[in-house]
């Protein structure tokens, strides 16, 4: 395919060009108003164009602790995508709000979604033998895999009994969880993500950085780079009109011939059998609906009663992710077309022994808004790469460990744990709290540093004993020596690398408590003797 | 043991101790006003969709220049002549040269802009996605004012696919900038015509 | 009344300006205040980097020290916090109940249990951006946090509002964290201090003369920030401009 064979087609008037501001390509409406639906951005983000090399993911070792503070320190060092980064996410964030605070019944909603997945998580059993049942009746293969090794052997299996060598699928962070495209492409398997945020992350070998962008962390230059490399597109046009259309032009072809389509599943409803995908490109149905062979990988954690249910979720789930009222498709898949099949691997991959933990079991009633991640500061600032796991950001913090408590011991300390996910998840999961619950676990288990933990100690044998703290801090001239290092608990002061020291106070509140108020009294007593 | 007996017996074994039982759902208040119509249309185009008004007057000429445009049109329904045949179409692959596909929808959807359809209405599913326009024919009877009064339809129940569209394919994975037309249809434009 | 001042360690070392208008505005409003001299810490710094243990014997200090009050009163939001929500590290005691739950953070203590209603001594006649911490904000629930669909109230800016000549300006990002986060601040320097840049260069746009807070830790941070980026803002915590910090 040649580079001329990649031109968009003519939009067919879709859009004006002469409705268009010079620097905004965004959409426009019937009345020629800017568009702001689905992850659009509601002005332009439009990156510098100034060449600055795309900052890459944490560095994985094997099962050694990820360094998510190092890596976020190189995305820091990419201003220009740091920058584009935190205003994108900030602004789903701010569409998250308005769209939130236009329900009045917003609070109840959240309250409801997490009742019912409370209650759909403590009878789990139950509703996956009636979803069982119910996707049988409705001539739908259903499997279940233990674990992501699992999954990926029972999908081969499938593949491979029916002769299909080409996969085209939709977005889907449980097969990012089994390692799926990695294992397929090992046996010979050809995978075709079809949404545009993960086809850029899948020809650029990289892992999806946010649960719903998952290309967030690239800009328009770093795309057309890709896609030049990959696509033979253009390597100086960064119009993402044309990347997009691009991106559209040459997977279609995989969608017209793959031998079979899977997609993930956002909710899979026990009554009925039914799994519940909600995209904005349409990539999902397509991927269930033309090939003759279509899977559906379901993470067992969603599962959620009944159809009524879904008048709570729908309701939320777009609003929190995108500030959208609902995705562009919110499609139900229940039974195969005319002469197709249709299978659902129901996959457990961990989540089972989730449940049995007391502090962290509510993390299960996740949905993949990503709303946590876009309003994390930290988040904002780090980059999803950073966290070298399948789940980033906030969520990620309390999920990751539950996969691997070594490799991702560090990741509950990525975190301020200002609370402000916690009060933006739509099923209430109360994030923070077991960041910090984490905290406890990690460092019982001795997950943590020598050196962090023998810092703790010293400084608890010191605030334990008011004559060990005094002494430390006592004097006015000795506090300003001692304390800064001693109040930040740092022996390696990285406090003023980037932020000036608090200037010297003449004296501790201890010592003008003493001098002016015990003294005084002292001395007040003793004139009121005097003069007696 | 079966993963199926494995993970099952997981669940059992490790169960959260406490008492959750099933909230009963109420019944939201529509945030939308009285008029439906009017309401389903401003929330159409903001999620990128187009409206036409086809109860007076030329009730085609709303899309008339869509049509005009088209080589290859695919209609599910009496109102829209169309020169490709769903129903003798064996295989989803022969519709990816469908330029308009014209479809009526079930029921639409006020508090979003929604419109819903099945096979039933499809006839080809994949046509609502391969083709590069979809026009769709809703009767303004039709409209439900809220996405909870539209999960206590009957459709979710029975059929074998059920999907809601609200405006066109859309992606803003690069920068954030709107683009429709990712993968399905470029334009969804909603006509509105009474059964 | 008898009230416990608590002192926060950073206050009594590097602010004690905010000690003594603490304990100068409790008594102006009529408490009678004690400083058990005893006093060091509330064991935050350990029990929120997960070392319970470590902390455990701060916390019964804490506890010893304070235990005889009606009321506790500290100047900070995220040491109240940590007494209210995580001082878990030693046996839940009757008398440890009792600390905890009479632990009250200055605004709070001033807002909903003595019902302030005038301060007509203090004037501050500043542009002013107040920076509501996050353990005051979410933890112990001073305002309704912008992600919340609740009704607004906001116990600081109330009490604000009765000082005289105070101009609030707003930032565009209200309730986003200012990333000191205790020993994140020195575990992970680099997003901490990118956070207090973004934040202070907020305060900065919206015309801000002076940051107001309740919690001197995150003030240190954002001052140290501001220092750094030489952006003219300065910094003062709630308790002095309530007690009628001239500045």
């Amino acid at each position: 395919m040649s580079v001329e064979d990649l031109n968009p087609r003519a939009r067919d008037g879709v859009i004006h060009p002469e409705v268009r501001a010079a620097d905004d390509e965004s959409e426009r409406g019937q009345d020629g108003g800017r568009l702001q639906h689905a992850e659009a951005a509601t002005k332009p983000i439009r990156a510098p164009k100034v060449r600055e090399a795309q900052p890459r993911g944490a560095k994985i070792r094997g099962d050694r602790p990820i360094d998510q503070a190092e890596a976020a320190e190189r995305f820091l060092a990419a201003p220009l995508h740091q920058a584009a980064h935190d205003e994108r996410l900030w602004d789903l964030r701010k569409k998250r709000d308005a769209s939130a605070h236009g329900i009045p019944e917003w609070e109840e909603l959240r309250e409801l979604a997490s009742a019912i997945k409370a209650h759909t998580l403590t009878h789990l059993d139950q509703y996956l033998e009636q979803f069982e049942a119910a996707a049988k009746a409705n001539g739908v293969q259903v499997h279940w895999a233990a674990d992501g090794a699992d999954h990926n052997r029972i999908v081969l299996e499938i593949l491979r009994s029916r002769g299909a060598e080409t996969l085209v699928k939709s977005k889907s962070m449980l097969t990012e969880e089994c390692g799926f495209r990695h294992h397929m492409a090992a046996n010979g398997i050809e995978i075709i993500e079809t949404d545009l945020g993960e086809r850029i992350q899948q020809l650029d070998n990289e892992e999806p950085s946010h649960i719903v962008a998952p290309a967030v962390h690239k800009t328009r230059m770093d795309v057309a780079e890709v896609f030049s490399r990959t696509l033979g597109t253009d390597p100086d046009n960064d119009d993402a009109h044309y990347l997009a259309e691009s991106q559209r032009e040459t997977t279609r072809p995989y969608i017209l011939k793959a031998d079979a389509g899977m997609t993930g599943c956002n909710f899979a409803i026990a009554e009925t059998g039914t799994v519940v995908t909600c995209t904005n490109e349409g990539n999902a149905d397509l991927s269930g609906n033309v090939p003759p062979l279509q899977i559906h990988s379901i993470g067992i954690e969603k599962i959620i009663p009944k159809v009524e249910h879904l008048g709570v979720f729908i309701r939320l789930l777009s609003r929190s992710a995108l500030g959208s009222p609902i995705t562009q498709y919110t499609s139900h898949f229940r039974g195969p077309r005319a002469g197709t099949e249709m299978h659902m691997v129901l996959v457990d991959n961990g989540r089972s022994a989730r449940l049995g933990l007391e502090e962290f079991w509510t993390s299960l009633k996740c949905i993949r808004c990503g709303a946590c991640m876009n309003t994390c500061p930290v988040y904002r600032r780090s980059g999803g790469l950073s966290y070298g796991a399948t789940y980033s950001g906030p969520i990620g913090l309390i999920i990751d460990p539950t996969f691997n408590k070594r490799k991702y011991s560090t990741l509950p300390f990525s975190s301020t744990m200002n609370g402000s996910c916690t009060n933006v998840c739509p099923v209430k999961i109360n994030i923070h709290e077991q960041i910090f619950a984490w905290r406890k676990v990690l460092v019982e288990e001795h997950h943590i540093p020598a050196l962090k933990q023998g810092m703790m100690k010293a400084a608890g044998a010191v605030l334990s004993r008011p004559a060990a703290y005094r002494a430390a801090i006592g004097a006015a001239d000795s506090a300003l020596k001692v304390l800064p290092r001693f109040a930040v608990y740092n022996p390696l002061n990285t406090w003023g690398k980037k932020r000036e020291m608090p200037d010297a106070p003449r004296q501790t509140f201890h010592a003008w408590y003493k001098q002016n108020r015990m003294q005084k009294a002292a001395k007040d007593a003793t004139v009121k003797d005097a003069a007696r | 043991m079966s993963a199926r007996a494995g993970i099952l017996a997981a669940l059992k074994a490790n169960r959260p101790a406490g008492d959750y039982p099933l909230p009963d759902v109420p019944t939201f208040v529509p945030l939308v006003g009285d008029d439906l119509v009017e309401e389903f249309g401003e929330r159409l185009k903001r999620m990128g969709g187009r409206i036409e008004d086809g109860r007076t007057g030329d009730p085609l000429a709303g899309v008339q220049e869509r049509l005009a445009e088209a080589k290859v049109i695919a209609s599910a329904v009496p109102e829209i002549a169309g020169n490709r045949d769903l129903r003798a179409v064996r295989y989803p692959q022969e519709v990816e040269d469908v330029d308009v596909a014209v479809v009526r929808a079930v029921f639409g959807i006020a508090e979003t802009g929604s419109v819903l359809f099945t096979e039933g209405e499809l006839i080809v599913n994949a046509v609502a996605y391969l083709a590069q326009h979809l026009i769709v024919l809703l009767d303004p009877a039709d409209i439900l004012p809220n996405v909870q009064a539209a999960y206590k339809r009957p459709e979710f129940g029975c059929s074998a696919y059920a999907v809601l569209h609200t405006g066109p394919s859309a992606t803003a994975d690069i920068e954030g900038v709107l683009i429709h037309g990712a993968q399905g249809v470029r334009s969804l434009t909603v006509l509105l015509m009474p059964r | 009344m008898r009230v416990g001042l608590f002192v926060p360690c950073y206050v009594d070392a590097f602010e004690p300006e905010v000690g003594i208008a603490t304990l100068e505005l409790l008594e102006r409003v009529g408490c009678t205040v004690e400083y058990p001299f005893d006093q060091t810490c509330c064991g935050q710094p350990m029990a929120n980097t997960g070392c319970h243990a470590e902390a455990a014997a701060t916390e019964a200090l804490f506890v010893k020290n304070f235990s005889d009050f009606d009321y506790v009163v500290a100047p900070s939001g995220s040491c109240v916090h940590q007494v209210r929500e995580h001082l878990t590290a030693i046996p839940l005691t009757e008398e440890v109940k009792k600390v905890r739950a009479s632990t009250y953070e200055l605004v709070e203590f001033l807002h909903d249990v003595l019902k302030i209603e005038a301060l007509p001594w203090a004037e501050f006649p500043h542009k002013v951006a107040y920076h509501g911490n996050c353990n005051a904000l979410r933890g112990i629930h001073h305002a309704r946090p912008s992600e919340i669909v609740k009704p607004y109230f906001s116990k600081p800016l109330d009490l604000l509002r009765l000082v005289k000549g105070v101009e609030l300006v707003d930032l565009a990002r209200p309730d986003e964290c200012c990333g000191f986060g205790g020993t994140f601040s020195v575990f992970e320097p680099a997003v901490s201090a990118k956070m207090g840049y973004d934040k202070v260069a907020d305060q900065n746009r919206a015309g801000a003369q002076y940051v107001v807070s309740a919690d001197s830790s995150c003030l240190m941070h954002q001052k140290g920030c501001a220092e750094r980026l030489g952006l003219p803002l300065r910094y003062i915590h709630i308790a002095q401009v309530l007690n009628g910090a001239a500045a």
